[in-house]
């Protein structure tokens, strides 16, 4: 590991944590050296290609893959029929009247969205495989679809799946909310609509599999190698005969969350009995991989004439597309943070995921939580201008503290830093107000979005992570840990710990992750759950193994176990300058001496809880993080655009294990933030992706959007390692109200709807100057 | 079609491959020879990630056939390093900026913004950011990625030593 000079150094009692110093996938990267899922050529390898659906609703009358099985350098080319179990089962989530419904790993008789597998190709070479796919003759005999949650929902509409189109509801109660709303000095509602979004990994799905022992092995772009477990039964084989290899991830967001290339690999291996590539298309990725939900929201807010929230009714219904996905989970955490960072005494919150001919919608940075933030920001905004109160004012009002109950039930039992947040974003920005309109036909705004986000998963699967360290006889340490790696450094940081606890040098330590059966499990990256996780239990095994060596150290130096300390490759006394210590070196070989393990395994668990669903009352989520994400924009009235001129966000992460990567992680939500703002959007239209080309989805490029500045507030009381709390998706959720805010306050009418594109920007103006005020009622 | 051998020229060291002419560059490099730093990203031309230098000059792989870069030379990433897997003093600071997150973008924002300071010196920031629209990231949202470039350019311009003249 090459180690260059922080630009952060440590504070306080930490010497590795809280410092930012390079690691060993970032050098690699910075190098170009490090091998990614598509990376791999195996002898006598084969090009796996899927063949999808064109058509979003359809009856397969017939398949012929005779022409197909007769092209030279073909190798395999199976359908449903060829499929052992031909179901990818999503777990029961537990909501009311959850529908069962299977997704067929290929369809057989139906298909239910464009892009829908429906066979898969192995060749000699990618070209042949795309040639035979082409050959793949399917009949359609097309069938009406639905293609938005309100006809999805209409009582004559098609169904997606016979059993229905509600595929779960959630809700949360607590309080009277009719008679708080109808005591309520001041009522405002409003309706918010997001969009398709794509995750666009600038990685593509990518993986090779093989069989190696008599066991499957994939080594796949995932950030979940638990999915072994859904393959070996599609593909009929124990357990113990599949492994999954997670590379280190050219980006998720989520998008890698579900499997997507592992059983169209898995299936061509087993039948060809060959090594085969898979690699999508960028083009096919846009068509065919899951997609952030699109949310109808609507919002009603009570409050007293001081600006006090009294009660909050909100119904959410999202798009979950064909299929259940994780779509079940994702509006759970919308309905659950469906309130923000607020006190709501009464609360009625519901919440539906809806199918439709859409692609599927699933996990996507954020999950539902961040979708949210652009209702129950619009309307602290809209209570504040109806009250005639300032937004920092109206929201300093009503924020949640420790101790206080969210609309569930739950006690919050650790500290609430948001108002902290709010006015250091602010003070970023730099000036009192936002800069002065460039030139005529402009207006210039200020905006400010403040949210809640859980990390770590729903409390009542009681999740669990392990580790296993191993001090080596030379001294350096061996971190072996199932955790999957997006490039957001979760190896680098379990480093650090580790480091900080045993005293080995960074460059001492290697980490093996991301293996199915060679490392202790750890549970996929997701849920800005790593951290909290793993980083919990590579903290428990590393003290553990401390504690265990620390007396054979004592007895050497002739101290007690809790004089010493861990430092530098070395054990030393804490109150002697002398010198007097030996080697981590020397104290493996002691350890070895006395027959004592230098190798230790741990396994951390997360709280327990329940969540009753008919009571709408229980355990969510383990905690939360808090930010604010302020902007000042210019908008142009003759043409809509709205132009970002400053960007701050200011999140609490409990405590910085690594600073930079801190920044990095909010400076990257943030900028996915504003493409999700402004102008990202799949423009699904009758089933069908319109952004099918990536020229066609705009995701933000370095001239876009101006930096990201930032600053981080270090509570300390998080409920991660050393206190921190998780920071993967919380920066992404705050961005599309703190710009809906600024537009509002430059234009004064609320933006609604994402992404707010130009044309959107000027119907708003249009509206404004025929004198209606947007979505605000009078009650 | 058959294929035909070429020879490409990449990082100094000449390679005879047999490609079709239909194949890209892109292709050859990373499936033929191995260049794991040269990477498909989109096949449209638009993400960056399959960035290359072509007789010094940014281009994207997965828009040039194999067949027409027969002499030309050829640069990617890992023909920066110096003897040693020593790194180019622009990858240095790409790394004291923490300006990669998944690294998938690296080698491209890597050789387009050498391009530019080689042609243009100290450079604005505003010229680093037009210069990289064409290499996408979806992970630093860019502000550390300009950090590092902005720094090279600074010390480039005012120390006109390895990797400003040549490769």
């Amino acid at each position: 590991m090459t180690t260059v000079e922080p630009p952060h150094t440590a504070t306080g009692r930490y010497r590795v944590v809280g410092t930012s110093p390079a690691y060993h996938d970032f050098v690699d990267k910075v190098k170009g050296s490090l091998h990614y899922a598509a990376d791999w050529r195996l002898p006598g390898m084969l090009h796996g290609r899927v063949v999808r659906s064109p058509v979003p609703s359809a009856r397969i009358t017939g398949i012929d893959v005779g022409a197909a099985r007769a092209l030279p350098g073909v190798a395999a080319v199976l359908t449903a029929a060829d499929v052992p179990s031909n179901a990818i089962v999503e777990m029961a989530s537990g909501g009311l009247a959850e529908l069962e419904v299977t997704m067929p790993v290929l369809a057989q008789d139906r298909v239910r969205y464009a892009g829908e597998p429906v066979a898969v190709v192995a060749a000699a070479t990618r070209q042949i495989a795309d040639a035979a796919a082409e050959l793949v003759a399917v009949d359609y005999e097309e069938l009406p679809g639905v293609f938005d949650v309100t006809s999805a929902l209409a009582a004559d509409s098609p169904r997606v799946h016979d059993v229905g189109n509600t595929l779960v509801t959630w809700q949360i109660r607590c309080g009277d909310v009719a008679a708080a709303l109808a005591a309520a000095d001041v009522v405002v509602a409003g309706e918010y609509r997001s969009q398709h979004v794509e995750h666009a990994y600038l990685e593509p799905e990518a993986g090779v599999g093989w069989l190696e022992n008599g066991v499957l092995t994939l080594r796949v772009s995932t950030q979940v190698i638990e999915h072994a477990a859904a393959i070996a039964r599609i593909i009929g084989l124990p357990q113990s005969k599949v492994r999954v290899i997670a590379a280190y991830m050219g980006g998720g967001f989520g998008g890698k969350e579900d499997m997507t290339v592992e059983p169209y690999l898995a299936l061509l291996v087993w039948h060809t009995r060959r090594p085969v590539r898979m690699i999508w298309d960028r083009q096919e990725s846009l068509v065919a991989s899951t997609k952030r939900h699109p949310f109808l929201m609507r919002y009603r807010t009570g409050a007293a004439s001081d600006g006090t929230i009294t009660a909050q009714q909100v119904e959410i219904l999202g798009d979950a597309g064909a299929y259940p996905n994780l779509s079940p989970r994702v509006l759970f955490a919308a309905a659950a943070c469906a309130c923000g960072p607020y006190r709501v005494p009464n609360a009625s919150i519901t919440s539906s995921a809806v199918f439709t001919n859409n692609v599927p919608a699933s996990a996507f940075r954020g999950f539902g939580a961040m979708q949210v933030v652009l209702g129950y920001e619009a309307q602290l905004d809209l209570l504040a201008e109806r009250l005639g109160l300032s937004r920092t004012e109206v929201r300093e009002r009503n924020f949640l503290a420790k101790g206080d109950l969210l609309p569930t039930g739950e006690r919050l039992d650790t500290c609430v830093e948001v108002a902290q947040t709010m006015h250091r974003a602010l003070a970023l920005l730099g000036e009192q107000e936002p800069p002065r309109p460039s030139g005529p036909g402009k207006l210039t705004g200020r905006g400010i979005g403040c949210n809640r986000h859980p990390y770590g998963r729903t409390i009542w699967f009681r999740d669990r992570a392990s580790a296993w360290l191993s001090l080596q006889a030379d001294g350096t340490l061996l971190i072996r840990s199932g955790v999957t790696d997006l490039g957001a450094g979760q190896a680098a940081s379990l480093c650090q710990i580790a480091a900080e606890v045993l005293g080995a040098p960074l460059e001492d330590i290697s980490i093996y992750i991301g293996d199915s059966a060679l490392n202790p499990p750890a549970g996929g990256t997701f849920a800005t759950r790593q951290l909290y996780m793993s980083g919990n239990a590579v903290l428990h095994a590393a003290l553990e193994l401390r504690e265990r060596m620390a007396p054979v150290a004592a007895g050497l130096l002739g101290v007690q176990s809790d004089e010493l300390e861990f430092a530098a490759g070395r054990v030393r006394v804490r109150a002697r300058d002398d010198g007097v210590s030996i080697t981590l070196a020397e104290l493996a070989s002691a350890c070895g001496q006395r027959a004592i393990s230098t190798a230790h395994l741990s396994t951390w668990r997360a709280e327990a809880g329940s969540f009753d669903p008919r009571a709408g009352q229980g355990d969510t989520f383990p905690d939360y993080t808090y930010g604010t994400h302020a902007a000042d924009v210019e908008v142009d009235t003759e043409t809509g655009q709205v132009t970002v001129l400053r960007y701050a966000a200011c999140h609490d992460v409990g405590r910085a294990i690594n600073p930079m990567r801190v920044e990095g992680q909010i400076q990257g939500g943030a900028m996915q933030g504003l493409g999700y703002a402004l102008t990202e959007d799949m423009g699904i239209e009758d089933g069908y992706v319109q952004a099918a080309l990536f020229a066609n989805y705009l995701i933000p490029n370095a001239q876009d959007f101006p930096d990201v500045l930032v600053d981080i507030v270090e509570s300390g009381e998080g409920k991660g390692p050393l206190g921190a709390r998780g920071i993967g998706e919380p920066p992404i959720g705050n961005v599309a109200a703190a710009i809906a805010s600024a537009i509002h306050d430059a234009i004064g009418v609320r933006p609604t709807e994402l992404p707010m594109t130009p044309e959107r920007v000027l119907a708003l103006l249009d509206r404004s100057a025929a004198g209606t005020k947007g979505q605000e009622v009078q009650e | 079609m058959t294929r035909r051998p070429v020879v490409l020229s990449v990082n100094g060291t000449d390679h005879e491959v047999w490609v079709l002419p239909s194949e890209t560059l892109l292709d050859v490099l990373h499936d033929e020879l191995g260049l794991a730093d040269v990477r498909y990203g989109c096949g449209e031309g638009v993400c960056g990630t399959c960035t290359l230098l072509l007789d010094d000059e940014p281009v994207n792989g997965c828009l040039i056939l194999a067949v027409q870069a027969a002499g030309r030379r050829l640069t990617t990433l890992r023909g920066l390093m110096g003897p040693g897997d020593a790194m180019h003093p622009l990858q240095e600071c790409f790394l004291r900026h923490g300006a990669a997150q998944c690294g998938f973008c690296t080698p491209g924002m890597v050789l387009t913004s050498l391009d530019l300071v080689r042609r243009r010196g100290r450079t604005s920031r505003e010229e680093i950011r037009y210069a990289l629209v064409g290499n996408l990231c979806r992970c630093t949202g860019y502000t550390k990625i300009l950090d590092a470039v902005e720094e090279y350019a600074g010390t480039a311009a005012a120390d006109p030593s390895p990797g400003v003249a040549s490769t």
